[in-house]
């Protein structure tokens, strides 16, 4: 199946599989230290940050393999599954706010942050382009 | 935007992977162009038209 993949599909692949395991290291080590050796001041706000990194370059992998699939049609999937994933967790999250603005839901998000309903989002989006283009695309 | 792709591929007794390879995309590329789902642009067009030898005209024509 790796072998079917265009370059930049395993590129993407490669780069998430080393991202998500930077992620949990990192989120392990913080979670760790918080609980044993609490630090202070700036440098238990610099751990604290530290898990969001790989985070953040998750969007740069899924970015850059937008401008590195050079099959415009596989392309035009990815980007309607950012879209999809984009909207889908900016309303889910814009519906818990409100929830939450009227003391209908607790505090807080249990651990499902926006980048959480931001990758379901990817998976509804490729369900939508195999409904409605016929393939679900790459990512 | 209609097209003979089929037809064409037919003639020549490619396959949807034949083609594809010919024009450096995927099979689901070249499916979902052949299906209507998804115009391609003037390069890929241009390319369609070089692999089989005929003028975009004489594949593509207009809804």
């Amino acid at each position: 199946m790796f072998k079917k993949m265009s370059p930049a599909s395993r590129r993407y692949t490669l780069r998430l599989a080393v991202l998500m395991s930077l992620y949990v290291a990192l989120l392990s080590a913080a979670s760790w230290l918080f609980r044993n050796h609490p630090p202070q001041g700036v440098l238990a706000y610099a751990l604290a940050i530290l898990p969001a990194v790989p985070v953040i370059a998750v969007f740069w992998a899924v970015m850059r393999f937008i401008v590195e699939e050079t099959d415009e049609f596989m392309r035009l999937l990815l980007v309607r599954q950012c879209l999809f994933a984009s909207g889908f967790s900016i309303a889910v999250m814009t519906v818990w706010e409100f929830l939450q603005t009227f003391d209908l839901v607790p505090p807080g998000n249990g651990g499902f942050g926006v980048f959480f309903f931001w990758a379901m989002g990817l998976g509804l989006g490729a369900l939508f382009n195999k409904v409605t283009m016929g393939t679900a695309g790459s990512c | 935007m209609k097209n003979r792709l089929r037809v064409l591929r037919a003639i020549r007794e490619w396959s949807q992977q034949d083609l594809a390879e010919k024009l450096g995309v995927s099979r689901q590329s070249v499916n979902a162009i052949e299906t209507g789902k998804y115009d391609p642009s003037l390069p890929l067009a241009f390319r369609i038209a070089d692999v089989f030898e005929l003028t975009i005209e004489e594949i593509f024509e207009r809804d």
